[in-house]
């Protein structure tokens, strides 16, 4: 059981990170829209990890991301950040010792908390991002309209990803 | 200690975040030349106004200093005006002669051209034969030393014919004794600063430090400084002592000469012409 979710979601995080580096890392609708669904295998973490094995995965896969974009430390930060938000916000909206399901996706958790998990997730991360990616705050509403329009392509990719693999649970 | 300790590991997720999130952002940083650049700027720009709000009050503390200092640099340039104005003007400077009453005068001249490198140097001034230049006149540095002779006249310019030529000698004592010898340069040496005295006669004993000065029996009056003996009875194949000598005149830096005219000079040769050669 336990070793299935390893190499479950190890499976997952070679998928996701090539999407996102051979496909999506090409894609972008001018400039404004810039998908990053590699925040999906932080988002879909099982419940039970430690909180200091969540930042250093975090923190890796950040690394990893910014080994193809070139950007030395932008996606490590953002993905803390992600992390933290995850944390901050399942031990709000959920009772600890009640959680029975082993990970947070919509098949198990329901569409409603799931999208407000995901989104709430993703926009932590791409404001993150695109902050430091720009570094000053003079273009600040160039900014925030790429870190919008990209946050709802980002969330649209997710949820497609969890319908098309929610029928499959389902089963 | 246990009560920080349940504290941290209580609200461990934040403590991690704070950790991550700054190694996240010193990485960043780091490692990215633009967002490097913007740091360094930003922080640079806001030392930069501090230091600048800070000097403006400097400013105005140090300002009776500065106005004093200008004030003192004024009068200096004004007085270097005052020396320029009068500087350049064909003024004839009397030398009181002990032989006759101004028998010289001076005639000051710009050097607008200079050679020292060539075996045979010659410098052009800006005087001319309007100002009463003639050929063979001597020509002499402002403080001490002497420069050569006139060689070409034409209506506003004359040439020199430096002392660091094949074919000047000028005729100088040494100061002490009075023991006639001839000053040539670049005899085997074709440094601007040093010249060789020759034709010393032999029972006269030269020592370092000896000064030499013209003999007055050339068209150089008697008694300008020349040099400063540096190696004394060099020794050479004739009757004759040589020494090595350290030129006052620095060649280099010569911007000013004297043009000495001499009074009697047309006089001297006209009466010494009378003389037959082989009488």
């Amino acid at each position: 059981m336990n070793s299935r979710i390893v190499i479950v979601n190890v499976i997952r995080w070679f998928l996701l990170l090539f999407v996102q580096v051979f496909l999506l890392k090409n894609m972008g609708f001018y400039d404004l829209s810039t998908p990053f669904i590699y925040v999906l295998f932080l988002l879909l973490l099982p419940f039970g990890i430690p909180n200091i094995l969540l930042y250093a995965l975090a923190f890796g896969t950040g690394l990893t991301l910014d080994a193809f974009y070139d950007t030395m430390g932008v996606h490590a930060t953002a993905c803390v950040v992600l992390a933290f938000v995850r944390i901050s916000f399942i031990s709000i909206s959920l009772n600890r010792d009640a959680i029975d399901d082993p990970e947070p996706s919509l098949s198990y958790m329901g569409f409603q908390w799931f999208s407000l998990y995901a989104f709430l997730c993703v926009i932590a991360h791409h404001l993150v991002l695109f902050f430091l990616e720009t570094f000053r705050l003079t273009e600040i509403g160039y900014t925030l309209m790429r870190c919008g329009l990209s946050c709802i392509f980002t969330l649209l990719i997710i949820l497609l990803v969890e319908f098309i693999f929610y029928r499959r649970t389902s089963r | 200690m246990r009560n920080l300790w349940i504290f941290i590991s209580r609200y461990n997720a934040f403590f991690l975040f704070i950790i991550f999130f700054t190694i996240g952002i010193y990485l960043t940083v780091k490692n990215n030349a633009y967002q490097r650049s913007v740091t360094l700027n930003s922080s640079n720009e806001i030392v930069g106004t501090a230091y600048e709000r800070l000097n403006v009050l400097k400013r105005y503390l140090n300002l009776g200093m500065v106005n004093d200092s200008l004030a003192a640099e004024n009068a200096k340039l004004k007085t270097q005006l005052l020396g320029l104005t009068t500087a350049d003007t064909s003024k004839d400077v009397k030398v009181i002669d002990t032989f006759t009453n101004q028998q010289y005068t001076y005639l000051a001249a710009k050097v607008v051209k200079n050679s020292i490198t060539l075996r045979n140097n010659v410098m052009t001034i800006n005087k001319g034969s309007l100002d009463g230049i003639k050929n063979g006149m001597a020509v002499i540095a402002p403080q001490r030393g002497v420069v050569g002779f006139i060689r070409d006249v034409s209506e506003h310019l004359a040439t020199i014919q430096s002392l660091l030529h094949k074919d000047t000698r000028i005729s100088v004592t040494l100061k002490k004794n009075n023991a006639l010898g001839s000053l040539v340069w670049g005899d085997g040496n074709f440094d601007i600063k040093k010249a060789l005295i020759k034709e010393v006669p032999n029972h006269i004993k030269m020592y370092v430090g000896d000064t030499v000065v013209t003999s007055g029996f050339g068209s150089f009056p008697a008694g300008i400084l020349v040099g400063k003996i540096i190696k004394p009875n060099v020794a050479t194949n004739d009757n004759f002592l040589s020494g090595e000598l350290n030129l006052f005149t620095d060649f280099g830096t010569l911007q000013y000469v004297y043009v000495v005219k001499d009074k009697t000079a047309d006089e001297q040769k006209a009466l010494e012409s009378l003389i037959k050669p082989n009488e």
